[in-house]
């Protein structure tokens, strides 16, 4: 590529890594993804939605060969974008950290919008991720902006630290940040991973200083996040220990120990050990805290991590591209836990720039078949609901001037009506939005895509009939703003043919393409 | 009909067509539409054949783990026992107290109480019951909905609802199966989101020539089996859309008396829409009810709460088939992920257990009225044949008339044989 000279040194090592791994299956790549394409896929991972007609306009009309770096330069920098940025991954930590039903439920002493702020504020200073994390695994105060303690980081523990010991708390620390998987091993030791019951148990302990308290203001709820001191379950503050039962009915003892072993001073008495504050430090030492959010990142942007899931990494579970998942992760600690520069490295690395088409010499590349993953193109998939809800609000401006914080409040209210309980009492929750039915009933008859095809004055499409031009100039605008491309002759001829049907009624016309569009795979598609 | 409409290629690609040629299609959508219609109306004509040969089941999931010790295989008098005491049924076997209504349906159903399964996390379990695999992460298999929409859908050509509905919950997915067979989830009051189209129906089938357009040219260019599933879906929908099966998702226009057999609760009304759904011929329905993961406090729980809503439901369920003459063809399934521990903890609750347990079943071609298999005393242990999810699968399929042969090729050409080479359970068919 002609950028090369310009770039970190770890987008070569991608690239050569990637082609080695090519040639030793008998794979080759997919050609470039054309610009405009490739402009709309890098506005939908980094903010989250596709960009507008005049910003794709805007990186058409550079014509320097660093255009594709400039292009996520702004993204990521440009202060145009700083809001938006944040509040895209913010959105995506949310769901990371609370669920999507993360304080929507009628107990919760979540605040969302306390969980937001935090995130939205740590990803506008683009916070290192090691001191995100530390602090959300350390955080006391209250979950409720405006609160006196508030602190936001406190709404990903809030639910989790009081039920079942802080069961909950354990299992999500480990697999979130660390890629353990130990839920199963709170009963018993589990059959084929090395982690044992008693590890989750010295784990667990802890979060024993821990506990989540329930504050009533009138008519809202919210909580406080508290350490204090812990007796121990055998009533030794200065030994405190907790019991566990194995299943064959003995009871065992555990004492705090991260997951290599260390092990820190026993005492329950806070003054003496803090041990979320020890643990936080320890994760910090970990290199699977490296690994967890490498893996994480280079999944959100090329669809597939090195692991699947990839929140696992024990050794049970094979990776694709070892080597360079080792040095991506050695080299992310070594440039401060910087997210943005991790971004830059993957989004101007090769795999990024593939197009999407399958050919003949990489059809065997299909991750869907159980084969671990080669990024040999580009793996289309559907929007995440919050991308496609911020994509048809935004670029086509179907919700008018609405602020960001009313934007996200009905988006997560259009989100939950794809939001399925399973009933158990880890909270678990099953997207159904993943392109069924009722997704499509949505998408054809939806509020938002009656807003987002209106032609009242003040929508999208009144102020494009508004504009000069010929109604195929139009229907071109259409395809750029949805698509990032220009119609085909038969798609224009379609439109042509639908004009006469609708008597000359240009508006009619353009609604009905606009709804096409808007419905088709290639719109709900990142590809 | 407008599925058959859409796969006559020259609408699709009318690339070099004549405007006024187009013009006539783009007109014909509108004809072709009300033939549509009408024909639904001559199919209705030969329902009363097709009926004969329908098989359905009904999947009653209890999510979060439902403690069937206190339910079907009771231990009264033990340590493990619990305070619920058993009472006689119209079948063979004693069940709780607190399910009175079902004690006179449970000559219809019967109890297998040796479950013996292996996964008692909530995820790993929900995966293993609902698809009789353990979770692979090379690989999806199909869900009960998915595999027997699959299966049984030619004895329906008529069916214009989704083939596989989740009422109240999520069920599990269709797997290699593809999103054609994933469930269509609603809830139990049976509202469909987004039906009402603000245009009308000659309109959306112009708008759907220049969708299917763009659709294909991008599945054209090979982006992947999902571009594929997506057009799949668009076309269920369109078919959903000009559908009077509709109706059978008006739950809230059956009689009064019927909405209160079944209990005016969502699992009471869930039931009940599972029933209408059947009768409008779908050939699978799941029922939620959540709140089986009861750690602490458990015999309040089931007593007061669960317990009674189940009972109500369930016998309604059971009864209403069987008067309708649709219980012979319609197989009950009540299970959940795992069952919950003999011994019961501190906090007067009890945890997962999948080691033995129990799950009941019925209709179709089951026979009724039994406990299969046996705990230890102590509830611990299977002491007769141990029977697994794949096993229980198996004999679904089998009172649904679906052959145990059957094999299933994933996209990547393994095969695979039907419920995972589950064998019978012999005692259900004897």
């Amino acid at each position: 590529m002609a950028q090369l000279k310009n770039l970190p040194k770890q987008v070569e090592l991608i690239n050569q890594a990637l082609q080695k791994g090519w040639e030793e299956n008998g794979l080759r790549p997919s050609p470039q993804e054309d610009d405009l394409k490739w402009c709309r896929r890098v506005y939908l991972d980094l903010i989250g939605r596709i960009p507008t007609f005049d910003e794709l306009a805007e990186f058409a009309k550079d014509k320097s060969s660093s255009k594709k770096l400039n292009l996520v330069n702004r993204l990521l920098n440009d202060e145009r974008y700083t809001e938006e940025y944040a509040n895209h991954w913010a959105t995506v930590w949310s769901n990371v950290l609370i669920g999507r039903k993360g304080g929507m439920e009628d107990n919760s002493i979540i605040s969302r919008e306390g969980m937001m702020k935090y995130l939205r504020d740590s990803f506008a200073q683009n916070k290192p991720y090691n001191d995100m994390v530390y602090e959300l695994v350390t955080a006391t105060g209250t979950t409720r902006p405006g609160t006196e303690k508030f602190n936001g980081a406190t709404n990903f523990l809030a639910m989790k630290v009081n039920p079942d010991n802080g069961a909950l708390a354990t299992a999500s620390v480990s697999r979130m940040f660390l890629g353990l998987q130990v839920q199963c091993t709170q009963c018993h030791n589990h059959p084929f991973n090395q982690w044992k019951q008693q590890k989750f148990w010295e784990f667990n302990a802890f979060f024993r200083q821990t506990s989540a308290r329930e504050i009533q203001d009138g008519m809202t709820r919210y909580g406080e996040l508290r350490n204090h001191d812990f007796a121990g379950e055998g009533g030794n503050p200065e030994e405190a220990e907790i019991y566990f039962q194995l299943r064959n009915g003995i009871t065992n003892v555990a004492y705090p120990a991260f997951v290599d072993g260390t092990t820190i001073g026993r005492s329950g008495y806070l003054s003496q050990v803090n041990r979320r504050d020890e643990l936080g430090k320890l994760m910090m030492q970990s290199p699977f805290l490296d690994r967890t959010i490498v893996n994480r990142m280079w999944a959100h942007f090329l669809g597939y991590g090195f692991t699947k899931p990839i929140d696992d990494l024990g050794p049970h579970n094979p990776t694709s591209f070892p080597e360079l998942f080792d040095q991506l992760s050695v080299d992310f600690r070594q440039n401060s836990y910087d997210l943005k520069q991790l971004m830059v490295w993957i989004t101007m690395s090769q795999p990024y720039q593939l197009s999407s088409r399958i050919t003949k010499q990489n059809e065997s590349d299909d991750p869907t078949l159980g084969e671990t993953p080669k990024f040999s193109y580009f793996y289309a998939r559907q929007m995440t609901g919050e991308q496609l809800y911020q994509s048809i609000a935004v670029a086509t401006k179907a919700l008018g001037n609405v602020s960001l914080d009313e934007q996200a409040r009905r988006r997560d209210e259009w989100i939950r009506q794809f939001l399925v309980d399973y009933g158990n009492d880890e909270g678990d929750e099953a997207n159904t939005f993943n392109g069924s039915i009722s997704q499509s009933l949505m998408m054809f008859n939806g509020d938002l895509s009656k807003d987002a095809t209106s032609v009242e004055p003040g929508s999208f499409l009144h102020t494009l009939i508004q504009q000069k031009g010929t109604p195929v100039d139009k229907v071109q605008h259409l395809f750029l703003s949805g698509l990032s491309r220009r119609p085909r002759n038969e798609e224009l001829e379609v439109a042509k043919q639908l004009l006469i049907v609708r008597k000359n009624d240009a508006a009619g016309m353009l609604q009905d393409m606009w709804w096409a569009i808007l419905n088709s795979n290639e719109f709900i598609f990142n590809h | 009909m407008w599925t058959n409409w859409a796969n006559q290629r020259q609408f699709v690609t009318p690339h070099g067509m004549s405007r006024r040629h187009f013009a006539t299609h783009l007109a014909g959508a509108a004809t072709m539409l009300g033939a549509s219609l009408s024909l639904g109306h001559s199919l209705r004509v030969h329902a009363d054949t097709l009926k004969q040969n329908r098989k359905s089941c009904i999947l009653l999931w209890m999510g979060g783990g439902p403690s069937s010790i206190d339910i079907w295989d009771l231990k009264p008098g033990t340590d493990n026992g619990g305070p619920f005491r058993t009472i006689a049924t119209s079948g063979d076997a004693q069940i709780s107290e607190h399910m009175p209504l079902m004690a006179k349906q449970m000559h219809h159903m019967s109890i297998v109480r040796s479950m013996s399964t292996r996964e008692a996390d909530h995820n790993r379990g929900r995966y293993y019951m609902h698809t009789g695999y353990v979770p692979d992460a090379s690989i999806d298999y199909p869900s009960y909905g998915a595999v027997i929409s699959h299966q049984l859908l030619s004895q329906r050509p008529d069916l214009q609802i989704p083939p596989f509905i989740a009422v109240g919950g999520a069920s599990e997915g269709p797997g290699f199966l593809g999103m054609a067979y994933s469930p269509f989830n609603v809830t139990s009051n049976g509202r469909v989101r987004n039906l009402e189209a603000s245009i009308g129906n000659e309109r959306l089938m112009q708008r759907k020539i220049a969708l299917s357009m763009i659709e294909d040219s991008f599945i054209g260019q090979r982006r992947g089996n999902s571009a594929i599933e997506h057009k799949k879906i668009l076309e269920k929908t369109y078919d959903f859309l000009g559908s009077q099966q509709r109706e059978a998702f008006k739950v809230e226009s059956e009689p009064e008396e019927m909405k209160e057999m079944y209990g005016k609760n969502g699992f009471g009304q869930g039931c009940l829409l599972a029933r209408r759904l059947v009768e409008a011929g779908a050939p699978f329905v799941e029922v939620d009810l959540g709140g089986w993961d009861n750690h602490d406090g458990i015999f309040q729980t089931l007593q007061r709460d669960r317990l009674p809503t189940l009972d109500k439901a369930m016998a309604a369920l059971t009864e209403d088939l069987n008067q309708r003459g649709l219980l012979e063809d319609t197989v009950i399934v009540w299970m959940g992920e795992f069952g919950r521990t003999p011994r019961i903890n501190a906090g007067a609750g009890r945890d997962h257990f999948a080691r033995a347990w129990s799950v009941v079943v019925g209709g179709g071609g089951i026979k009724g009225g039994q406990a299969v298999g046996s705990t230890s005393e102590d509830g611990m242990e299977v002491v007769t044949e141990p029977y697994s999810s794949e096993d229980l699968m198996a004999s679904v399929c089998k009172a649904l008339g679906i052959s145990l042969e059957t094999t299933f090729t994933s996209r990547s050409g393994r095969p695979m044989k039907i419920a995972n080479s589950g064998k019978l359970i012999k005692e259900l068919f004897s």
